[in-house]
């Protein structure tokens, strides 16, 4: 039997979300025809995104369904930049932290080389911590040629928690926008966009055991964006193309379990996390627990094992039926170097040696025995061939 | 067997891997990532390196019914081919990256890396068989399809890594019926079109790739009296044996084409003359490796054929190891053999040494050189 530890991934879609998902597949409609089949399907429609903004805790004209979490972030950081730049040219820079995912770092870089952005990359720690001072002070000198700041609020390789708050009260005062990547983070810690004061934020169904292909961008009320697709229009004109009722039905569904069972899910998995933990570290004198100063997300455990290579872990562990990661999601199954530790101040063995594992509703207490009892072979396997190379 | 099927996504080893499944083995498919950049090599199917092939050996794996793994070797191959194919050019020498990837990953790193990992054997699709003799030694040998003959590159191969390696495509008479296994198989991959040039140079152009990374430096185009005939853009462009892109507008005297004898890149000169000054008699190279078994008596010479190129002919010759050398000489000249360049050396169609050559003997008797000793003028050096 397989246990599954790559809940970052994606998680397991739940049972109670495919019915609702195949329920709603079944009718007829499209949510922008007048017509009363069109009523029913946007009915849905409505009710998904009424639902989902209670589940943020936002206003419910706020989310803008798209197909999922990198749609959401290439919407949210070009369409403010453009936004920000279109009302004052000489807004160029945008900062953000090299230890963001590839779905937010890609469209900043892409706008760095095809259109004139500079991107302030904020100085990080060992222990995956931004500097906020640095932030407080760079924005008093140059808070006018800022477009936004685009800061994750939960890291999907370490776990490592942004103070979202203080980056918000920072660049607020000065009308600033902040767009974050919740995707790794929302279902797992309380997260209000209400409360936040973020201009936007991305979030993905897959994550919370709703469907693939699902996201969404919340954009505040009081923000403007640039859209990037054109089309017909919908979704307030920030993302045309036919919207999707059935998927944004299986997202919201997925979105209020996993808020309504959220306290209760983040204490069982902390307990099994820290056990990992534990565990890990008491096999093996090579594991360096990642970021275990700062604070962190109860669902992950991560680490580098010294003279190991995550590919050597990986094959190991998954020979023993034990689904882990390396990090995030690689390009053509090519695991280089984790670009979050590089940003970390680590050097490129430990990068290229790390484990991630997360935890998620169906894990179980076994499920962590057996991920330990499994870990001595595949670090006595990955060492040799650690020295072969 | 745990065997590690190596899957660049062409249809050989795809089909090696099938076969070392229905020999009921264990078998685990690896594709070897040599780019940490696999997006800017060759796209299509030229390579075996870009993100399309290590998609089509994903696919050949599922069909197969077999794990999949990539593993990251770029750091490795970097070091060990692309750096060596630099700095063998940059030293005036013509290298066999593909010999080079046999040698240094393939059946060093990758075997390395499956041992440790508690596999016991590399699958490849290579066309090579590997026989055991009466006493139980391990050989290695032509393929059947001779055609596609792959024995060559494989002449690096230790009796230990002979151990380790499985080559299931060495008994079969040709490439195409390894093509209808393929599709019989239901792998999409039957009809893809093979490789041939270097897998990590993206257009396929040699000298502008290594015009780019060791400069051109214009030099001199001279004849063997060291009469200067023209210039060239970089001495590094020229292999042994060239004819074209000489650009040398007079004529030569007796109104015969002229190709390249000698590359030298200490004087940035390439020496040029007629044909027959690039037939070679003698081969030697200071470091050789026996394939399985030695030798009986190496030092008494032997009857032997050589191979010089991955798809040459075959020279009958005699062989010895002479003050730690190997000593080829060849009963019938071979014309354009570069110093770098392998010799395999061949009993019968057995592999039963190699070894980079480092000077050869030329058949004119006034012109037996090093590629370096032309110039310097340094007689014979051998």
């Amino acid at each position: 039997m397989t246990v599954y530890l790559d809940y970052a991934a994606t998680a397991p879609l739940r049972k109670e979300v495919l019915d609702c998902y195949v329920e709603h597949l079944q009718t007829l409609g499209n949510p922008s025809s007048v017509h009363s089949s069109g009523q029913l399907v946007r009915r849905t429609l409505e009710e998904a995104r009424e639902s989902l903004a209670k589940s943020i805790d936002c206003n419910r004209s706020e989310v803008i369904f798209t197909s999922g979490g990198t749609e959401s972030e290439n919407l949210g950081i070009k369409g403010l930049y453009w936004q920000r730049v279109g009302e004052d040219a000489n807004r160029k820079v945008i900062i953000s932290a090299a230890t963001e995912h590839h779905g937010s770092l890609d469209p900043m870089e892409w706008l760095e080389k095809h259109d004139g952005a500079e991107i302030l990359w904020l100085p990080i720690d060992y222990q995956g911590v931004i500097d906020y001072k640095f932030l407080e002070e760079y924005l008093k000198e140059n808070y006018n040629k800022v477009a936004l700041i685009n800061l994750m609020w939960g890291n999907n390789e370490t776990g490592v928690i942004t103070d979202i708050e203080k980056v918000v009260a920072l660049a607020k005062p000065l009308g600033i926008p902040v767009h974050s990547d919740a995707i790794a983070t929302f279902g797992h810690i309380p997260i209000s966009f209400a409360n936040s004061g973020l201009s936007a934020m991305s979030i993905s169904a897959h994550k919370i055991g709703g469907p693939v292909g699902a996201g969404a961008l919340i954009v505040s009320r009081a923000t403007k964006l640039v859209s990037i697709i054109h089309g017909g229009g919908q979704e307030r004109g920030m993302r045309s193309g036919t919207m999707n009722a059935p998927v944004a039905k299986a997202f919201a569904l997925a979105a209020d379990l996993a808020v309504k069972e959220l306290e209760a899910e983040a204490k069982r998995l902390n307990v099994l996390r820290d056990k990992l933990v534990r565990g890990v570290l008491a096999i093996s004198p090579l594991a360096n627990h990642t970021s275990a100063e700062a604070l962190r997300m109860p669902h992950n455990a991560h680490f580098t094992f010294e003279g190991c290579s995550g590919d050597s872990l990986l094959f190991l562990l998954d020979q023993q039926g034990v689904c882990v990661s390396v990090g995030s999601a690689c390009q053509a199954g090519v695991n280089g170097p984790s670009h979050v530790l590089l940003a970390m101040g680590r050097n490129e063995r430990e990068a290229n040696g790390c484990l991630r594992m997360t935890l998620g509703r169906e894990t179980t207490d076994a499920d962590v025995d057996v991920f330990l009892e499994a870990l001595p072979k595949a670090l006595d396997g990955a060492l040799r061939a650690g020295l072969t190379s | 067997m745990k065997v590690l099927a190596a899957m660049s996504g062409g249809v050989d080893s795809a089909v090696a891997a099938a076969r070392a499944v229905e020999a009921g083995h264990e078998v685990v498919g690896v594709h070897l990532a040599l780019s940490r950049m696999p997006g800017t090599l060759r796209t299509g199917s030229r390579g075996c390196c870009t993100i399309e092939d290590s998609m089509d050996a994903q696919r050949a794996a599922n069909v197969i019914g077999i794990p999949y793994y990539v593993w990251d070797f770029s750091e490795r191959f970097k070091l060990e081919v692309v750096d060596d194919f630099i700095s063998e050019y940059e030293a005036g020498r013509t290298p066999n990256p593909c010999m080079r990837c046999n040698e240094r990953i393939k059946f060093a790193a990758l075997l390395e890396k499956g041992l440790a990992l508690g596999f016991d054997a590399v699958c490849t699709g290579h066309y090579a068989s590997i026989i055991k003799d009466d006493e139980g030694n391990l050989e290695l040998h032509r393929s059947m399809a001779l055609a596609k003959d792959q024995s060559y590159v494989l002449g690096v191969l230790t009796a230990e890594q002979l151990q380790h390696s499985m080559f299931p495509l060495g008994h079969t008479a040709s490439k195409d019926l390894i093509r209808e296994e393929a599709a019989k198989r239901g792998l999409s991959v039957a009809a893809k079109p093979d490789s041939y040039d270097i897998c990590f140079i993206p257009e396929g152009d040699t000298q502008d790739w290594l015009a780019d990374r060791l400069g051109n430096t214009t030099g001199e185009i001279v004849d063997m009296q060291g009469n200067v005939l023209g210039e060239h853009k970089g001495a590094h462009g020229f292999t042994v044996g060239q004819r074209k892109g000489l650009q040398l507008g007079r004529p030569a005297v007796d109104g015969k084409p002229r190709y390249v004898l000698a590359v030298d890149v200490k004087t940035n000169k390439v020496v040029v003359g007629p044909q027959q000054a690039l037939a070679v008699v003698e081969l030697v190279g200071n470091k050789f490796t026996w394939c399985g078994k030695p030798q009986a008596d190496p030092e008494v010479f032997f009857d032997a054929h050589v191979q010089v190129r991955a798809h040459g002919e075959q020279v009958a010759c005699q062989v010895a190891v002479v003050d730690g050398s190997m000593v080829i000489r060849c009963e019938e000249p071979i014309y354009g053999v570069a110093p770098g360049q392998t010799a395999v050396i061949y009993l019968g169609t057995r592999v039963l040494a190699q070894t980079t050559i480092d000077h050869t003997v030329s058949a004119v008797d006034s012109f037996s050189t090093a590629s370096a000793s032309i110039l310097s003028g340094v007689e014979g050096a051998v």
